[in-house]
Order: C-alpha cells, then structure tokens, then sequence
C-alpha cells in the first residue's frame, strides 16, 4: 500500500510542475502589453509603470518565474493589484464559504443520487426509473446559471421563502446559513444528483446480475438484506468516481453560481479578479483549485484501492 | 432467401432510428439546428433593432415572445443566438476534433512522445473547466473567435484522451503490428488502421463536447467574456434579463430553454450513438 501511495504521488508531480507553469504564463495570453491594458485606458504612463513593476514585467520572463517560485515555496502568491493584500490571505479567508457551498452541494448529491440510483435499478423500466432518467438528463442539459436565476424568481421573490442571494456565516446564524446555501445548492447539484444516479443504477443492475445476489435471494435473505449487505459495497466504487469527478465540477460551478448568488467565496472572488484583470489573483486561485483537485484526484485513487482491492494489485490505473 | 435476410444483423441506421432516444434528440437538436438556418425567414425583426415605444411587451401576435428591455423582439434574437451558438459549438468540436485526435494518436501510437504529450494534457485538465475557460477567453478579450479558442483548449485534452486510449488498443492488434513489421511508414498505419479504428468513441465524445461547448459559451457570454453585446447569443440574452427578473422574467426564461432543448437534444444523440456505436462505453457512462 505504501508502495502505491508513494507511486501515486510521485506520478502527479509532474502534473503539479505543469500546472503551476500554465498558472504562471496565463497573463501572456494577453494581446499587447499587459501592463496598459490592465492599468486601463487612460492610465498616465507613470501608473502604467507602476503596474509594470508590481508585476514585475520589467523583468525578464524566466527572471518572473523564478521569483513566483521562490514565493511559492514561502507560500507567498504575491500581491493582489485591487485589494491591495496578499493573494494568498484573499484566499484562505473566502476558501471556507466555497467549501461550505461545495460540501453542501456535495451531501445533496450523495443523499439524493444513491438512493434514486438504487431505486432506479430495484424498478428498473417503471415510471420511478424513467424519472431519474429525466432529471439526469435535464442535470447534464439546463445551464446552471439559468437554473439559479429561475429558482430566485420563484422561490426568492414570488414565494418569498428563501433569500434571493448573500451568505449568513454559520457562526452567525447557523438556520440563515442553511437557509442562503439551499438554492445555490440545488443549482450546483442538480448536475451531479443525476450523473450519480445514472451511474448507480448502471451499477445496481449490473451487480443485482451476479450469482452471489442470486444465491442470496434465492435462500431467502429479504430484498433489502441483499442490497445493503453486497450491492452497497460495489455502489461506493461509483460514488467515489462521482465525488472525485464532481468537486471539480463543483468548484468551477462555483465560479458562476457564486456571481448569481452574491455569495463571498473563492469563485466570486477569482470571477472579480478575471474582470479586473487582477493576474496575481488569477494565477494564485487558479493553481489553489488545480492542485486541490489533482490532490482529491490522488485521494479518489487511494479510496479505490481500499474499496477495491483489485486495483491496488493491478499495479497502475 | 427470406430467412437469411431476417438473420443479418440490423444496419447501422435501422439501429439508430429504432432507438428511441437517439430519434427524440434527433429531433429536439433538429429544431434548433432549422432555426439557425433559416433565421433570417423566421425573424419577425432585426434582432438588433431596438424599440423604446414597445419595451416589455409580454407575448402577442407581433411580437411572438414578447420584447426586452430596449424593445427589442425576443423571439427574433432567438433565433439568431441559435446561429452563434450552434456555430460556436461546431467550431469548438472541429477544433478539438482535429487538435484532440492528432495529440490523441500521436500519444498513443508513439510511445516516446506519450508522456511529455498527456502530461500536459493532464495539467489542462487539473484545471476546473469552465474556470480556465474564463480565464483563457478574459486574457484574449471577448469575442466569438476567442470563445472557440477558449473552449477549445481546455475540450481538447478530453478528446486526446479518448483517441489515446482507443490507439493504445488499436495498436497492439496482430495487423498493425504485421503493418510495422513489413515496414509500413508510420503516417500510413495511422491514418489507416489507427484512425478509423478510434473514431466510433471519437465521435461519441464529440457529440457531448458539442453540448457542452453550447452549454459553456453560455456561461462565458453571460458573464461577458464571450461575444460582446447587442450580439443576440443567449448567454447574453439571460445576463440582460438578469436585471429585469421581478418585473421581466421572460426575458431570462426563453434564451434559457433554447439552451436546454439544445444540450438536451445533443446529449440524447450522443447518448443514442455511444449505445450503438461502442455499446462498451454504456456502463463507465452510466
């Protein structure tokens, strides 16, 4: 297991390399010199210059990289251009709210996708399965965003019976909290609810085949004795994949549903930063969100081996 | 003779048009796709035009789904947004076609260039889609042309990804390892076994990047970093509608749907085509 563990790790460094490097050179893509386009249109030339060297652009590029990696290594992001702190102080404080947002998008999917799934798979071609089969199809097709701003109009302004936007922290008012995390909730999971219920039922009806589900049954064992003692345990395989493959769904929907929201987390803030072409905080959030999923990506792998033993001794997946 | 001909498996097409979720999404995607086309006959107006006498006319005869905020008349933009949208999403799936497929064989067929090539892959994938989308359209500045080079970037690396895989079988077949023995040149035994062997998963995927491209330029014209208004795309028909929503919501409502409708009728085709095409794909799926 160690053995593993420690493969895993080395073959996502180099990932990490690369990721760090496209972190670093996307304010190249910008057309002209960045330096005028971010201090804007009508920047004299000495605030131009300004930015110049709070950029650094006055260096060479090489020169910048090394400077960003020095940083890196001090945990030092450099300093936002708008909110006049370090990028990385930015960060930590608006993680928390994106976190909360995602981990309660997360517990919907779970609770609801699982059960629908196996559901689903237990009355496989009834109306309940054609259901599912609707609302994962709807998930992967209606734009979030447009979803969000539905769901204001009808909860938020005709009913009235949950706020239209903002974030209560839970310190403050843990029932406000809940209350302001519902819709955008609902909005980020609606995706996932119906990918994880797809993929259950996939699994369900492929397990509910096997022989060992039929020896079980067939001496007598109640249907629900069945699923949750043998089914349950091939399901988590899915589940995990799905978690894995959904907080980098989450995070990039967080990006959207956080501007519709007005909620104060990480995706607003870099949502902020790409229109005021805040590029320490761009590279900075960026890298933070790519290197939290390629480190859930290397958690997901482990779990697999634990859930599956089979993997482990594949050697390499 | 009758018996015979009943034996022979269906055709490709005999399967497809029995299955009834590839005909729905046929159908939904078919729509969409008759609106795009003839937009210019089925405009009532210039999309563009505005009218400050008939602002927020609710639906009527003149003006079939009623106006927008600068009287403009919705269903006309409509039908225009699905030109944008339907031609930015082509774009991105030849694009990425194109560039994922390349990467895709190149990768899976030489082994020395395989790591250097889906490494990088990887690091593009490492990041959440639509976020460096975003941040890849904003850096080139808004426009239709940068939101395809935008897309594309971060669609290709999931197409090279699939072709790969698909090479990596492909190639250790006993024929084009005959085909490299007998000293077959390298370009020919792509194009000709590799390539046509890799291209049912190809086409799958391309179908659900195609809604997804649909689906992301939304997103990236709603938050103003795809092309520029007045153009009529229906992200920006929802952002203009977002100031309007306790007095207006239809102007919010029906650019919605139309994305609906269109991912849904692309997903249900790609849905139809991976059951038949590569019915191996169903269960990783789901």
């Amino acid at each position: 297991m160690a053995e593993f563990v420690l493969k895993r790790l080395l073959s996502a460094l180099p990932v990490l390399l690369l990721v760090t490097l496209i972190s670093a050179s996307i304010m190249h893509l910008v057309p002209g010199d960045p330096a005028v386009i971010i201090a804007g249109q009508n920047a004299s030339d000495a605030e131009v210059q300004q930015v110049r060297a709070a950029l650094g652009l006055d260096r060479p590029f090489i020169e910048r990289l090394g400077a960003w990696y020095a940083g890196l290594a001090r945990g030092d992001l450099g300093q936002s251009l708008l909110l006049n702190r370090p990028v990385s102080e930015a960060i930590v404080e608006r993680l928390p709210v994106t976190l909360a947002l995602a981990g309660f998008a997360l517990l919907l999917t779970v609770v609801i996708g699982v059960p629908a799934g196996m559901i689903a798979a237990l009355r496989a071609n009834t109306v309940v399965d054609q259901a599912v089969l609707v609302v994962a199809l709807a998930g992967v097709s209606v734009p979030n965003f447009w979803l969000s701003l539905m769901l204001i109009v009808a909860f938020g302004v005709w009913l009235d019976v949950l706020p239209a936007g903002g974030y209560i922290p839970f310190a403050d008012d843990p029932v406000g909290w809940v209350k302001c995390l519902i819709l955008p909730g609902v909005s980020l999971a609606l995706l996932q609810i119906g990918l994880l219920a797809r993929i259950t039922r996939a699994t369900m009806l492929e397990v509910l085949r096997q022989d060992y589900i039929r020896t079980a049954r067939a001496k007598g064992l109640p249907v629900f004795k069945v699923v949750g003692q043998h089914a349950l345990r091939n399901v988590m395989v899915p589940v995990v994949t799905v978690v894995g493959i959904s907080f980098g769904l989450l995070l990039s929907g967080s990006v959207v549903i956080e501007t519709v929201y007005s909620i104060p987390g990480l995706g607003r803030l870099l949502a902020s930063a790409i229109f005021g072409r805040d590029y320490p905080v761009i590279q900075g959030g960026l890298l933070v969100t790519a290197v939290m999923l390629v480190l859930l990506n290397l958690c997901v792998d482990l779990l697999y081996a634990v859930i599956d033993p089979r993997v482990k001794n594949d050697g390499r997946s | 003779m009758a018996e015979a001909e009943a034996r022979r498996p269906p055709s490709l097409t005999r399967r497809l048009f029995s299955h009834r979720l590839f005909v729905t999404g046929l159908v939904l995607f078919g729509i969409v796709v008759a609106m795009a086309v003839f937009a210019d006959l089925l405009a009532t107006a210039a999309p563009e035009k505005m009218n400050f006498r008939a602002r927020f006319r609710t639906p009527e005869w003149a003006f079939l789904l009623g106006t927008d905020n600068y009287g403009r008349d919705i269903w006309s933009r409509l039908v225009h947004g699905a030109r944008l949208s339907l031609a930015i999403g082509f774009a991105v799936v030849i694009v990425t076609g194109v560039a994922g497929t390349v990467i895709g064989l190149l990768a899976g067929y030489f082994k020395r260039l395989d790591g250097p090539l889906m490494r990088t892959m990887d690091a593009l994938m490492a990041f959440p889609a639509i976020l460096l989308a975003i941040a890849i359209a904003a850096a080139l500045g808004p426009s239709a042309v940068n939101a395809v080079i935008a897309l594309s970037a971060v669609y290709t690396p999931r197409t090279a990804r699939i072709v790969r895989s698909a090479a990596l079988v492909v190639r250790e077949m006993d024929y084009v390892q005959a085909a490299i023995a007998s000293g077959s040149r390298h370009m020919w035994i792509l194009w000709r076994h590799i390539l046509p062997n890799s291209l049912a998963p190809l086409i799958v995927q391309l179908t659900f990047i195609f809604a997804y491209a649909v689906l992301a330029e939304s997103i990236l014209s709603f938050l103003g970093v795809g092309p520029p208004p007045p153009t009529p795309t229906w992200g920006n028909m929802i952002a203009e509608g977002q100031g309007y929503l306790r007095e207006a919501p239809l102007l919010a409502l029906f650019p919605g749907i139309a994305i609906a409708v269109t991912a849904l009728g692309l997903n249900l085709l790609g849905d139809g085509l991976r059951d038949v095409l590569d019915p191996r794909l169903r269960v990783q799926h789901g």
